[in-house]
Order: C-alpha cells, then structure tokens, then sequence
C-alpha cells in the first residue's frame, strides 16, 4: 500500500479507537482491551480487505466478517459507525435499554453485522457453515473471522478447525487476536493454549504469524491468504490489550471495564494527540 | 391390527429428506457420524455433494449449519436427540434461536424406546430443552406419514423447527392422504368422558386404549398433538371444556413436555384435572424397546387404567 493509505488506515483505526471508548464510556461497560488489540485488523477489513456495500448490508455476495469474540463489539460497531453503516453518534447508545448496539452483535439488529455472536468459540464454527455454503453454492465470497486467545480454550474451536481443513475451505481466514490476556489474567497461567501456530498448524491450516498493528503485514497476510489454495489460513496476531490508551495497554482489568470519566477524559486525549500527529 | 405396516420415523426422516432434495437444490444436510442410524444416509446416497459429515462434534455441527442458513440454504442437521438437543443446546439457542435462522434439527433416537445402549442415550428432555428456546417450533410426530408431512412442512417454514424421531417401527395409522400442519392438533377419536392427548409413539397406544375404554363404557376423545411449540391452545381448550379431565401422553419426561405445556395453559386458561403420563422424573435403563415401554407406563394398558381411575371407574 501507498504511504498515504497506509496514513489513512492509521487516521481511521485512530477514530476507531475513539469510538471504542466513546461507547464503552457512554454505556459504562463494554469490553475496550480486546477490543482496541483488535482494531487494526478491524480497520483493514473493513476499509481495505472486504467486498462489501455499506449501503447494501445484505449484498448477498459480499465477504462475511464472523466476530467469534463477540465481546469486543465496541471494535465493531466502532469500525461499522466509520464504514458508514449507521451514524457513528449512535455508538453512544451501546447497550443502553432499546438500543439496537447490544452488549454482543445481533444479526438483525445492527447493519453489517454478519451473525449474532458472544458465546465464545461458535463463531468460527459458523464462519466455517458459512465458507463451505459460498464452495456449495459457487460463490467467490470470502470469510473472516477474529477470534480471541483466550476463547481458543473452548473444544469446539477445535472442532471447527478440524472441519475448515477436512473441507478444504481456502475461502475461509481466521485471525487469531493474541495479545496474551483474558479476564482472569495472563492465559499462559489461566490455561495455555500455546504453541497457538503450532496447534493451528497442526490441524491443517497455513499459518502466519505478524505484528497485528502493522498495517503493512496485515495487507501482506491477507493477501498471502487469498493466494492460498487447498486449505484455510490462520493470522496469529500478536497486539497489545488496550493499545494506545497508555494506562490500558496490558493490563487485563481493562478486558471487561469501562473508563470513568476522567479515564475518559485522559484516553480521548491521548487518541487525540495521536491523531494530530497523524494528520499533521 | 396385528398386520398394520411399521415403520420407524427415523426411516420416514431419510426417506422424506431423499424426496425433498430431489425438488430442492438448496436443501443440505449435515450429521455427526451417525448417518446410518438417524438415516441420513438415505439422503446421503441420493446426493453426496449435498451430505456433509461433521464428525463426532455436535456442538461445531449445528454452529455450521446456522452458518449455512444464512446463505440462503436449508440445512437439515442431524444426530441423536441427545446430543442434538442435549449436548448441543447451547449452541442451538444461541447461533440458531437467538438469531432465529431457519435450520431444522433432525434429531432422532428420542426417548427410552432407543432401548438396549441405555439411559446415556435415552433423550427424554429434549421437548423441554428446545421448548425453552423463544421462536423454536418443536414436532414430534406419529408415525411415517405424519414424520413425512412434518419434515416437508419444516423445509417449507422459514425459521428453526426441532424434529423428533424414533428408532423403533411403530403402527401406520395415518392414510397417505393425511393433511398435517404444524401447530394444529388432530382429533382421531370423538367423545366427552376424558380426552387424551399424546404424541409420538404414544398417540397409537392412546388410540388402542381409545378403543379399549370405549368397550367398557368411557368414551375417551383422542387427540395427536405432534407440535408441541406453537401449542393448539383451542384444540386443548376444548378438549377441556368438553371433557372435564385430560391425560397427557408423551416418551419424555413429565417435567417440561407436552404434559406440562397443556398444564401451564390450562392452569391460566381453563383449569382442569390432568394425568401426565410420560417418564417419571428418573433415567431409564437397557432393555428391548418394547418391555421398556411397558414397564415405564408408556402403553395403551397404563392410559387404560389411568382414565379409569381419572373417571372414577
């Protein structure tokens, strides 16, 4: 990509993050850590990577974007607000009583949202039903789904891996979120689910490892996905929990915590110094 | 009696699914290594490209047939009742009843006529596990034509329907002819004494104790009651009112099934006296079908002496 893209994809995960804690703050609570580790490769598929039609959410051969950690639908909403599939002023109304923003994505509630997810480890299996019915019904559509390092503890992740590579499904790229933390703390002492490569190697996908705030080597294992041929691709991610919010990175009480209001005030000023600088 | 034709509905299942897809391109169906038992095999060799093997993991089944659904096919997922409603509910109400995506779950071996592999195996929650789920339309028919009817007739509604079949051959008592639909209750049998609704493989011991009672003076109404979500609440209703005293008659357990659906709407609605026959808030055990029925008071001979005593005779 060009620098000035590359720029922009940065000015926009920049905005992306505001909306994470424009929301979590408005609602006081929502989950912002996985949701900001999240954000770039949010950013990408959404602004780069999908075939998709904001003004046409239904297109019916359009890319599908499974959240299988539907947790971090802040992240989502954030980057669907910025898309242009509803106003990024109703990010304010995440989970507030009649809002359509719910605490996890609705399918039928919230344009752009391809399934209704939350219960950990089910959306990947979906992604996988919706990846073998694109071969089934000979459409060139692409799946994706981001899943968290934690929820990998969940057997039927396993599962559904074990399927995406018996059914050959090179439509389907999942990312693997690892940015080490989950609520009870560091998932190396909660429950390891490393090596993470190794085992998604083992199961039968072709399996990048990157920096998952880099722009540059998101595009190019993506696209190394798309190239692939025979089999899924998995992208481990490595990324901080709650970047660039300062006292937010790497910390685990941030996974499921909204900001008071002068966290509040603090992480908006830091998001804004940064997208001067960006802009500047 | 003795010569009626037997089939069971699981083989109604597979046979229902072949003729499906041969109209259908967009039907698909999935089952977790069970094919040959639940039958899908049928659909299986008929069309290959549309059969998807899972693998032993139900849980990753019915999460990818819901991620079928939502490109436009129709799956049909399949395994034992015990592991499609069991092991798998938490997947069945949140990635197909949350989102209410139009996936039918074909689940047979339902109930403790599965027989001699026992109570690991015998489902008899599976009515008020998917009954639970908001939206879920829940089927338990007859026998091979009402199974057959039941299968089209959830290809052709659009959203999640739960299907119960059995493994033991039961009486055809149904002509081809038969109009099934779902919600709607079916009346086989007149009368005022005392009404007994049943479903399954115990709407034709309802229909022989029917029989019985009438020669000894009860005239018993007999209603096949295969929907058990959405209820035919008039159906019911009347049947109470006409009756005065109901018997429920169910291969489930009697907490959360049919008996205890047309109990909740008669305690609100018209309170009546019920019996509920049905499984005894206790596992069962291995055994051939048949005896198992017998002594679980799942027969015409139990109905028979429960109206007796229901009607003071």
């Amino acid at each position: 990509m060009t620098s000035s893209e590359k720029k922009q994809l940065q000015i926009t995960a920049c905005k992306v993050r505001m909306g994470i804690i424009e929301s979590t703050h408005s609602a006081k609570a929502g989950h912002p850590g996985g949701s900001l580790s999240a954000t770039e490769i949010f950013t990408y598929l959404y602004f780069k990577e999908m075939h998709i039609d904001p003004k046409n959410p239904k297109w019916e051969d359009r890319d599908r974007f499974v959240l299988s950690k539907g947790h971090t639908a802040p992240g989502l909403y954030a980057t669907l607000a910025h898309r242009g599939y509803f106003p990024v002023e109703d990010l304010k109304t995440l989970r507030k009583i009649d809002s359509y923003l719910q605490g996890h994505p609705n399918m039928n509630m919230v344009p752009g949202v391809d399934m209704s997810t939350g219960s950990l480890g089910q959306g990947i299996s979906v992604a996988v039903g919706m990846a073998l019915a694109a071969k089934q019904t000979g459409k060139s559509n692409r799946v994706y789904s981001l899943l968290g390092d934690g929820e990998i503890q969940e057997g039927q992740v396993w599962e559904a891996c074990m399927a995406a590579a018996h059914y050959k499904l090179d439509n389907l790229c999942i990312v693997v979120d690892n940015n080490g933390l989950q609520i009870d703390g560091n998932i190396k002492d909660v429950m390891s689910p490393y090596p993470i490569v190794g085992k998604l190697e083992a199961f039968g996908f072709h399996t990048l490892a990157i920096d998952g705030h880099d722009f540059d080597a998101i595009e190019d294992a993506f696209n190394t996905a798309k190239a692939t041929k025979g089999m899924p691709t998995a992208i481990v991610i490595t990324s901080i929990k709650g970047k660039d919010v300062s006292f937010m990175e790497n910390d685990a009480g941030w996974h499921g915590k909204a900001p008071n209001d002068a966290e509040y005030e603090q992480a908006m000023a830091e998001l804004n110094a940064k997208l001067a600088e960006l802009e500047a | 009696m003795a010569d009626m034709k037997k089939v069971a509905t699981r083989d109604s299942y597979g046979n229902a699914l072949k003729e499906l897809g041969a109209e259908h391109e967009n039907l698909v169906v999935l089952d977790a290594d069970l094919a040959g038992a639940t039958k899908t095999g049928t659909f299986k060799k008929a069309f290959p490209d549309r059969f998807f093997d899972c693998g032993i993991a139900e849980a990753n089944m019915i999460c990818m047939a819901a991620g079928m659904s939502t490109a436009g096919l129709v799956p049909f997922a399949s395994s034992f009742a015990m592991f499609a409603a069991g092991r798998a509910f938490e997947q069945v109400r949140n990635s197909i009843g949350y989102p209410h995506l139009n996936v039918k779950i074909g689940a047979t071996h339902g109930g403790i006529s599965v027989g001699e592999d026992g109570a690991s195996h015998q489902c008899c929650e599976d009515f008020a596990l998917m009954r639970s789920i908001p939206g879920m339309t829940v089927i338990c028919p007859a026998d091979d034509v009402e199974a057959k009817a039941a299968v089209k007739a959830a290809y052709l509604m659009n959203g999640p329907v739960y299907l119960r079949f059995g493994r033991l051959a039961v009486p055809v008592f149904h002509s081809e002819d038969y109009k099934f639909e779902i919600g709607k209750g079916e009346v086989l049998k007149e009368g005022n004494d005392v009404a007994i609704i049943a479903n399954g493989l115990l709407t034709y011991e309802a229909i022989l104790a029917g029989e019985e009672l009438e020669k000894q003076g009860i005239h018993a109404r007999v209603i096949n009651m295969a929907t058990i979500k959405p209820l035919d609440e008039a159906l019911v209703l009347k049947a109470a009112q006409e009756c005065g005293k109901i018997i429920t008659c169910e291969e489930h357990s009697i907490i959360g099934g049919l008996g205890e659906a047309v109990c909740s709407l008669l305690a609100e609605k018209c309170p009546t006296l019920v019996r509920r026959i049905g499984v005894n808030d206790e596992f069962g055990h291995s055994g051939p079908a048949v005896d198992l029925l017998k002594q679980f008071g799942l027969s015409c001979e139990n109905i028979v002496a429960v109206a007796k005593e229901l009607c003071g005779k």
